[in-house]
């Protein structure tokens, strides 16, 4: 491991420092020391001409199925899927078998993360044992174990009373943030896609959008009673945008994310029966995805969240009513980003790089999604021009359930430096593929 | 294109395929026609007409749709595809003597669906085939018992058989 | 023996929104022709004489697959029954593993009929052999909308500004949406009646009317058709008793006397007596259910011969 690295000609953005201009960046055993002018003598020097220097991006929404699923995904393939996708660090969610509801489960994770050696994981415990919304799980040993937050993910907490319990709990941990899916099961009962036309005509059952969106108002009024910090995963439809500007204008301490499919693919994208298009919050319509991509303009979306949910082929390979749900795109997840938001020039690269980066490590409270001196160097260098064509063959995830198989991206990583340390880098990955 | 016969020339062949008929059939009283679609089934009823006419009681009159007996039907041949129509008769055929009546007789093949289609419909007495041309190259052992006009042709060549319903004049040409 | 231009290229048949009224009209023809079989002494064709065709139900249905039995039969195809209760589930043989099985055992034809909408297409791309729909899910029952239409046809002669009611659960029936599409591409215009509860999303964006009275419309009719209430389909109660679903939407001895003297009663079956229908009006003058099982025969012999056809056209 080198204990220096300069990374010089880049242009660097990092919104939290302000800084959007060519420069240097420097590290030293691990930490940045100095961005700017500066061409210090270095163990490891990275030409990035060209190119864009960024803090490391971060993922707070992905599944590694470990324990429980290790042939979808296990930490080790998931990190190697994350650096590739130029992600320094990412959140881990609980709806492994069995759920991660307590302490040890989340040391596991964090273990299991530092053995691999690439990307940072972090872990959100259950909020309730075994997922099962009954019963409150130990937030408080998980938190001491470094949980960064709480979810159920998978599925929502159903009774209010519950999730009041919850909220109030979960405020005594000062850090600690409770994320939710969304979903009223009583409303989206058996639907496999969005409430729709097209619904109807493929004769498959439908997800009501009320079901988001039940759910999420009744969230804002607990959260108004405890002022406890809220994050809403990965918000899919017009309305649920709306009920967030409405409640971070009244100034409650909310925060949400957005995922790529719900920026760039509408239900018609079912009438195949393809299920690589079977996802949970399910596809919406062009009217919803207008209304998030404006919200992300408006700077309401905090965090951009890929939601990677590998399954094997066998799985998938079923009629589309049996099929799970999910969508596997942590490396390409970038690259989509930029189709949705930069190319048709909905936001500009300090935003994008702003809610990948500086606001997702803010939700989860890591000091990180920065390249202000003194943090550590997690550093993604990317090639906002260079287009590439995604091969789910190639992937490192285990799983290849992804529908974005075939197409042409621009923001080729380059380089996913983690904790000054290179743990990806394109140049090796063209020699070993 | 050559024309083997001429409107007169046709109608003249068909009052003496229904002489015959009348002639070499014992029970005549036990006679019915049958024609095969779609131009088998114009020439019996003219069949039918005259044999009506000479034998002076009403001669039963049906038509056969042999589309789902043909052998080529699981192996098509060419672009085209076989249109299934309905076979309508209205009489049983049971103890008759059935009259075939088809077009032209070439290779044979249609006849041996037909009489398929006849047995699976009933038990006729008899089945005699009468066509308006007996033409060479058969590839079944199937012979017709009345025939308008015989003739010899290379294989290369085919004979077409116009009716003024179906084709707006009365002709029978080579091609 | 001269054969026209071919209409029919399709090799499966998955359902009729995506057909031509031209290939619709094409079907009804060609059943026309079968229909004759069923009346003779041997009620059988050599047409499909050494195909197999397996019946694929992985729902219950005697009515539908003893239909499709024994049009295969008439056509002296090879038969196999496979009934299986589950769908694709782990504890069982995925329906991918289960079509890869028989195909192996060499078939033409697969009829379906499982509870997943999309379950025919998903077949269709993944084996070899000809995929004729049953029924999938809410999706669509082809051959129930091809009998339905010929029914009307053979009585009418046309469906051409017919007014046809489908009433019942239009949610979650397929044979309302196969209905529907065949009905307005054959020129009719179609009503959907039933409760809001039981109308599926979006159903404004579908080319029909929709009325939540029977009585309101019932004397402009010129078919109503009658859906099957299904228990086992809707989950927790749409409405709230099986008095008060009949009291409005029950097509009634009182209800009959306001329609037009010749309107066509029709029912996919089997009939919940009392419920959908008293049964004076399901034995009356104007029912024309029995000939639709009928019908259903011929049609389904024609499905089956064409998709044999078209399993042979050159694609």
């Amino acid at each position: 491991m080198a204990k220096s690295v300069l990374i010089k000609n880049g242009y660097v953005i990092d919104p939290a420092n302000k800084v959007n201009q060519k420069a240097n960046v420097y590290a030293v055993d691990g930490k940045i020391a100095e961005v700017g002018k500066v061409e210090p003598k270095a163990d490891l020097i990275i030409d990035a001409a060209g190119k864009l220097v960024l803090p490391g991006l971060i993922d707070i929404h992905v599944h590694f199925r470990e324990p429980g699923d290790e042939e979808e995904e296990t930490i080790a393939s998931g990190s190697a899927a994350a650096v590739a996708g130029g992600f320094t660090s990412v959140v881990c969610m609980p709806n492994t078998d069995p759920a991660i509801d307590d302490a040890t489960s989340v040391e596991y994770v964090h273990r299991m993360g530092r053995q691999t050696r690439k990307t940072h994981v972090y872990v959100m415990g259950a909020i309730t044992k075994d997922r099962a919304g009954e019963q409150l799980s130990e937030m408080g040993f998980m938190v001491q174990a470094g949980a960064v937050g709480f979810t159920d993910d998978g599925s929502g907490v159903q009774n209010p009373a519950m999730m009041l319990k919850a909220l109030k709990y979960a405020s005594m941990f000062k850090n600690a943030v409770l994320a939710q899916h969304c979903q009223d099961n009583s409303l989206a009962g058996s639907g496999v896609m969005n409430s729709s036309y097209n619904s109807t005509v493929l004769g498959l059952p439908g997800i009501d959008p009320l079901a988001e969106e039940m759910m999420l108002w009744r969230d804002i009024q607990l959260v108004r009673k405890t002022n406890m910090r809220y994050h809403v995963q990965h918000i899919s439809t017009a309305r649920s945008v709306e009920l967030i500007r409405q409640a971070k204008k009244e100034g409650l301490p909310i925060t949400c994310e957005a995922a790529p499919h719900h920026l760039l693919l509408t239900d018609d994208s079912c009438c195949d029966y393809d299920t690589n298009y079977k996802v949970n919050p399910p596809l919406r319509t062009d009217a919803d995805i207008k209304a998030i991509k404006q919200a992300i303009k408006d700077g309401i979306i905090d965090a951009l969240a890929s939601d990677h949910a590998p399954h094997l082929k066998s799985e998938k390979e079923l009629e589309f009513l049996a099929a799970p749900f999910g969508i596997a795109s942590l490396e390409c997840a970038l690259g989509l980003y930029i189709k949705a938001l930069i190319e048709p020039k909905i936001i500009d690269w300090p935003q994008l790089v702003s809610i990948m980066a500086e606001r997702p490590a803010k939700i989860i409270s890591v000091d990180k999604g920065t390249l202000g001196k003194g943090k550590q160097a997690d550093i993604t260098i990317i090639d906002p021009d260079c287009e590439y064509t995604v091969d789910v063959n190639k992937f490192r995830s285990k799983s290849k359930n992804c529908p974005y198989d075939g197409w042409k991206l621009k923001g080729k990583v380059e380089y996913t430096i983690v904790g000054g340390e290179i743990r990806y880098s394109a140049q090796e990955r063209a020699s070993a593929d | 294109m050559e024309v083997l016969l001429s409107s007169d020339k046709i109608a003249d062949c068909i009052t003496a395929l229904a002489g015959e008929i009348v002639s070499k059939t014992t029970r005549a009283d036990k006679i019915a026609v049958i024609g095969i679609r779609s131009r088998g089934e114009i020439l019996a009823k003219r069949l039918g007409d005259i044999l009506s006419k000479k034998l002076k009681t009403e001669v039963p009159c049906g038509t056969l749709d042999i589309t789902l007996y043909r052998d080529d039907i699981n192996n098509p041949q060419g672009d085209s595809q076989p249109v299934v129509r309905s076979t309508e008769i209205g009489f049983d055929i049971d103890e008759k003597i059935i009259i075939l009546v088809d077009d032209v007789l070439y290779t044979g093949r249609s006849i041996r669906a037909a009489m398929d289609a006849l047995i699976d419909l009933g038990r006729p007495k008899a089945i005699r085939l009468a066509v308006l041309v007996d033409r060479t190259g058969k590839e079944l052992p199937i012979a017709a018992d009345f025939a308008g006009l015989k003739v010899d042709l290379p294989a290369d060549k085919s004979v077409q058989v116009n009716f003024v319903e179906s084709d707006g004049k009365d002709q029978v040409i080579v091609t | 023996m001269k054969n026209k231009q071919i209409i029919w290229k399709h090799k499966h048949l998955i359902g009729l929104r995506e057909l031509s009224r031209e290939e619709i009209e094409h079907i009804l023809d060609t059943a026309q022709g079968f229909e004759e079989i069923s009346t003779r002494s041997v009620k059988k064709a050599p047409t499909l004489r050494g195909k197999v065709v397996v019946n694929l139900f992985f729902e219950d249905s005697t009515r539908t697959r003893n239909s499709f039995s024994l049009a295969a039969n008439r056509l002296s195809a090879d038969v196999i029954e496979f009934t299986q209760k589950s769908s694709s589930v782990s504890k069982g043989e995925t329906l991918l593993d289960t079509a890869r099985n028989l195909e192996a055992m060499g078939i033409d034809i697969v009829v379906i009929r499982h509870s997943a909408g999309g379950a025919p297409k998903f077949l269709s791309r993944n084996i070899n052999a000809s995929v004729v729909n049953a029924g999938d899910g809410y999706c669509e029952h082809p051959t129930q909308g091809l009998l339905d239409v010929y029914t009307i046809r053979k009585m009418r002669g046309s469906l051409e500004g017919l007014k046809i009611a489908i009433v019942g659960d239009i949610a979650h029936s397929r044979v309302a949406r196969s209905d529907i599409y065949a009905m307005t591409k054959l020129g009719a215009e179609v009503i959907l009646v039933g409760p809001p509860t039981l109308m599926p999303a979006k159903v404004e964006q579908l080319p029909v009317r929709i009325s939540y009275s029977l009585d309101d419309i019932i004397g402009e009719l010129d078919v109503i058709n009658m859906l099957r209430i299904q228990f086992e389909r809707m989950g927790s109660n749409p409405f709230p008793s099986i008095k008060e679903y009949s009291h409005y939407f029950g097509l009634t001895v009182e209800r009959m006397k306001k329609v037009k003297k010749d309107i066509l009663v029709m029912h996919p079956g089997p009939i919940n007596r009392g419920l959908e229908m008293e049964s004076e009006v399901a034995d009356g003058p104007n029912s024309v259910i029995l000939q639709q099982v009928t019908n259903g025969l011929a049609v389904r012999m024609a499905v089956l011969f064409l998709v044999n056809q078209g399993a042979m056209t050159k694609q």
